[in-house]
């Protein structure tokens, strides 16, 4: 924010999102739901709905989320827009309410990559209250948009052939890659046998980190806390449990047992080898190819109240978002049509680490490509 | 109270976990201070408040102090380090967890040598040593309905030290709690004090019949400010241990505290016995990696240690263990000791100086050696003139010294003639006196010859009367003997 | 992975959470289901992989020891849900 105010920004306001960033929806929200833009009776995706929706209905040019698995790339896909999740450590996350510290990675909303190259160059970078942030040099984003080489572009078979994949994406995304096919780039199918695994790794680490990240809503040094409590335990938990909603309790609840020292090895440390070996692939895979293609989403935006009964079924909307997010590379959703009921779908292109620049110019030729 | 052939048939187990506050300015993960003493929640940051969107930041000299512990104790120093969190809620754990070290703590094993109150030497092995952050203080007042939660003290750095279960007794606890202070205000990285907070200690007592190789089951004592009492809780703990196996009675794995005016320990099984800490590695903190360099250089900053002084002062100084180790207790006294040796050979009588009255004065007065106001120089002729006997000892240090404290400057030889203090060691000169008071005294000496030795001291008295107390005691002594023997 | 009652109480007083019957019955079903899902991870051959500790490129990201900007005493209490002037007040542990 500091960055953009000293560029002369003009901050217009703060959004809705999913409580603590946790959700795909924008359902899970003390202030109410939001609604997409191009179906009011159908989600906007999430976390960072309002974000997405503010861009849509042209409310601003730019705007701000997280991304912790998903979060500012598939609400893009639901709502028509663009969104980009930079390589992780690439933005500082000072200042970040924290969800799962070793995901969370701040994205940009916008309706041209242009705008959203250029806010980039402002945020990205260095910062020394972050530890964790790159120390690498930020290249001029807006300025490098020119795209001219001959790219090698690999897709991930099992995205493609996934039974939970809406028909109509699948015809979108294969058109797309047929149209590179036919301006020379190199186009080929390749396997990620470990793409089913990426959820439950997700799952696992991010609830983990999560549950000890909320801790500090204790109700001790700010924020809410309970009226009813009369001893030191119950204050904690009644602040806790009347403060947090639902999804959060569950994932908290979750986050606890995967660290818990009777199964921490069985599931966290498991997760983090999983991790390993999902982030060495796709390093390797970015390495021979410039780009992998896949879909943002496995469908379009879905109506409200569809999901919430069925937690499992809510984390498989994240199946193609969240392997960016556990390999930490850079990820950018650009719309690639809509489906037959007028519903905005996402293209996803993903590079290797730190080539946002790439990743950039890239999505600007596909969109001048297929608009 | 328990039969001490009873008790004998024991082997008393103890392990002792020593958190150390680091001297350091700023605080382990954030920038404000670490002083000690000011005015409730002044030194605190939006960090050490634990709000959300903030990140901690590791402070390079705490990384410094504990590596120099690790290198002082010959631990293994890791090179790649990572932290890690330790979950649980208390109204002083602002985050709701502290950041630690897990596993890979920073030092890996290593050794404490200790010495006992009757001269043993023994080693006692570390398991290892890590870097933390302390907790803020919780006060639980009697009139008050609420406890009252002060952050100052949250996030001051802290090394933990855990010995292996080594001591056998509570003079050896006692003995590795001094060396232990000892060797954290010799690195300068920590004061020391149990009583103000600065060094706290958990010990893990257990017992075993002897001969058996099986450790008992251990039980956690907390809460002892002190290193007596530290000792005292370890003595009431093997006592009530004992008399539990004795009566067939299983002892229980717990935490107990320790209570100072009955000195007894008291359990105190709560929920937080069955706290889980989840612990896992910190996201938000890149890994710190001690390159060669680093290392190096921190190696070449380190003073020298006690014990090597210790040695130092046996061997080259010829100096028996009792001096060596009143000398080494404080490494400004150590030193100041060594640079008093680079100007005098007399290092029994530099050590006697140093001991005796340089030390009674700095005490008296609460001064440290750097205020002590006599040069070295000047101290180390105040040491010879003893030494070649052109003073006696106690003129030296009655007399002269004292003097020399209002007139640093002075030169002792110059001092010493200018109050007429030189005594007189020249045979030739003695003799006739010591001759004239044996001759003056003959009742006195037949009883002498008869038995009554005794008498010496007031033979001795004469002659330095007659002298005018010039007569150097030692010469006056060995003349009167041979007179008197006669 | 069958989650059962007491597992919830233990999670639950770990997190400081509290359910009601209801809650605990959903909490319960909620989590078996997550939890089997998760277990799939066991087809995964991970002999031999180290486990990912950290996502950062960085290392040695270090502070030299000067006092920083601090909050002031005020600022600091300004949130505190209860307090008095020097203190931040909790109710007290129940014996």
């Amino acid at each position: 924010m500091e960055r953009l105010l000293q560029e002369d920004a003009i901050i217009i306001g703060r959004l809705n999102c999913d409580e603590f960033g946790m959700g795909s929806s924008n359902e899970n929200s003390v202030h109410g739901k939001v609604l997409n833009a191009a179906d009011e009776s159908r989600v906007p995706g999430g976390s960072s709905g309002g974000s997405a929706v503010a861009v849509q209905a042209n409310l601003c040019t730019v705007s701000l989320g997280t991304d912790t698995g998903g979060s500012v790339r598939q609400p893009a896909a639901f709502t028509g827009i663009v969104g980009i999740k930079p390589t992780y450590s690439r933005v500082s996350r000072w200042g970040l309410i924290a969800y799962a510290s070793s995901f969370d990675t701040i994205g940009i909303f916008s309706r041209e990559v242009s705008d959203n190259a250029l806010v980039m160059e402002i945020i990205a970078g260095h910062d020394k209250q972050d530890s964790t942030a790159s120390r690498k040099m930020v290249p001029a984003y807006s300025t490098l948009l020119h795209f001219e080489k001959r790219a090698r572009v690999a897709y991930l078979k099992e995205s493609i052939d996934s039974p939970a994949l809406q028909p109509e994406i699948k015809e979108n995304t294969l058109q797309v890659l047929e149209k590179l096919k036919a301006e020379g780039h190199t186009v080929e199918e390749v396997q990620f046998p470990l793409l089913k695994y990426v959820l439950p790794t997700y799952y696992i680490l991010t609830t983990a980190e999560a549950s000890s990240n909320l801790s500090r809503f204790d109700g001790v040094k700010y924020g809410y806390r309970s009226p009813h409590a009369h001893n030191l335990e119950s204050m904690y938990k009644l602040t806790r449990s009347e403060g947090f909603g639902e999804e959060v309790k569950r994932r908290i609840m979750l986050g606890t047992f995967v660290l818990s020292a009777s199964y921490y090895d069985a599931y966290f440390t498991k997760a983090q080898k999983v991790r390993k070996l999902i982030r060495d692939f796709t390093e390797d895979l970015l390495n021979k190819y410039d780009y992998i293609v896949l879909p943002t989403t496995p469908s379009t935006a879905f109506k409200f109240g569809e999901h919430s009964g069925d937690p499992v079924a809510m984390y498989l909307e994240d199946l193609f978002t969240v392997p960016a997010s556990v390999s930490g590379v850079p990820a950018i959703s650009i719309p690639n049509g809509k489906d037959a009921q007028g519903l905005p779908i996402g293209l996803q292109i993903m590079a290797n680490a730190f080539k946002e620049a790439e990743l950039y110019a890239f999505a600007a030729y596909v969109l001048k490509l297929n608009p | 109270m328990l039969d001490k052939s009873i008790k004998d048939t024991y082997e008393l187990v103890i392990g002792l976990e020593v958190h150390a506050q680091l001297l350091t300015k700023s605080k382990m993960y954030t920038s404000d201070s670490t002083e000690y003493g000011n005015l409730p929640n002044t030194h605190i940051s939006v960090i050490t408040l634990g709000h959300p969107g903030t990140l901690p930041k590791v402070n390079k000299r705490a990384v410094e102090y504990a590596v120099k512990m690790g290198i002082a104790c010959n631990s293994e120093i890791t090179r790649r380090n990572i932290f890690a969190r330790k979950n649980y809620f208390y109204p002083d754990l602002p985050k709701g967890y502290q950041i630690t070290q897990d596993k890979g703590p920073i030092c890996v094993g290593g050794v404490v040598p200790i010495t006992l109150p009757d001269g043993t030497e023994k080693e006692v092995a570390l398991t290892r040593i890590h870097m933390e952050e302390d907790a803020g203080k919780s006060m639980h007042l009697a009139g008050e309905v609420d406890t009252l939660v002060d952050f100052n003290r949250a996030g001051v750095p802290l090394i933990e030290i855990v010995s292996e279960p080594d001591m056998r007794s509570s003079e050896e606890a006692y003995a590795y709690l001094v060396e232990i202070k000892k060797l954290v205000r010799y690195l300068d990285i920590c004061d020391g004090n149990m009583e103000e907070g600065s060094l706290r200690c958990d010990a893990n007592i257990s017992v075993r019949k002897r001969g058996e190789s099986a450790y008992g089951k251990k039980v956690e004592v907390k809460n002892m400010n002190s290193f007596r009492n530290v000792a005292r809780a370890i003595e009431h703990e093997f006592e009530r241990q004992v008399l539990l196996a004795e009566a067939g009675v299983e002892i229980v794995s717990e935490t107990r505290t320790f209570d100072a005016t009955t000195g007894t320990t008291a359990s105190m099984r709560t929920k937080e016995d069955l706290n889980d800490y989840r612990y896992f590695p910190e996201p938000d903190l890149s890994p710190v990696v001690i390159s060669e360099e680093w290392l190096q250089s921190v190696r070449e900053s380190m003073p020298p240690l006690p014990r090597f002084l210790y040695q130092k002062f046996m061997q080259t100084y010829q100096l028996p263990a009792y001096d060596a180790g009143v000398l080494t207790e404080s490494k400004e006294i150590a030193l100041y000791f060594e640079a008093l040796c680079t100007h005098t050979q007399a290092y029994k009588g530099a050590s006697n100086m140093v001991m005796g009255p340089v030390k009674s004065y700095l005490n008296e007065l609460t001064l440290s050696i750097a205020d002590f106001p006599i040069p070295v120089e000047n101290l180390a002729k105040l040491v010879d003139l003893a030494d070649t006997g052109k003073v006696s000892a106690s003129v030296a240090t009655q007399r002269l010294f004292p003097t020399m404290l209002a007139r640093p400057e002075v030169d002792p030889l110059a001092l010493a003639q200018e109050l007429n203090l030189i005594q007189e060691s020249d045979t030739a000169s003695i003799l006739p006196i010591v001759e004239e008071v044996v001759a003056a005294f003959p009742d006195k000496v037949a009883a002498y010859k008869g038995g009554k030795k005794g008498l010496l001291g007031m033979f001795m008295g004469e002659v330095m009367k007659r002298s005018k107390g010039k007569a150097d005691p030692k010469v006056a002594t060995q003349l009167l003997t041979e007179q008197l023997e006669k | 992975m069958k989650i059962d009652n007491s597992t919830i109480q233990k999670l639950a007083h770990l997190s400081r959470l509290e359910f009601d019957a209801q809650g605990v019955e959903k909490m319960k079903a909620d989590l078996s289901q997550i939890l089997d899902w998760m277990e799939q991870l066991n087809e995964v051959d991970t002999e031999g992989v180290e486990p990912l500790t950290t996502m950062s490129t960085e290392v040695n990201v270090l502070r030299e020891d000067v006092l920083g900007e601090h909050l002031p005493h005020e600022d600091g209490l300004k949130n505190a849900p209860q307090r008095d002037s020097d203190y931040f007040r909790v109710p007290k542990v129940l014996e």
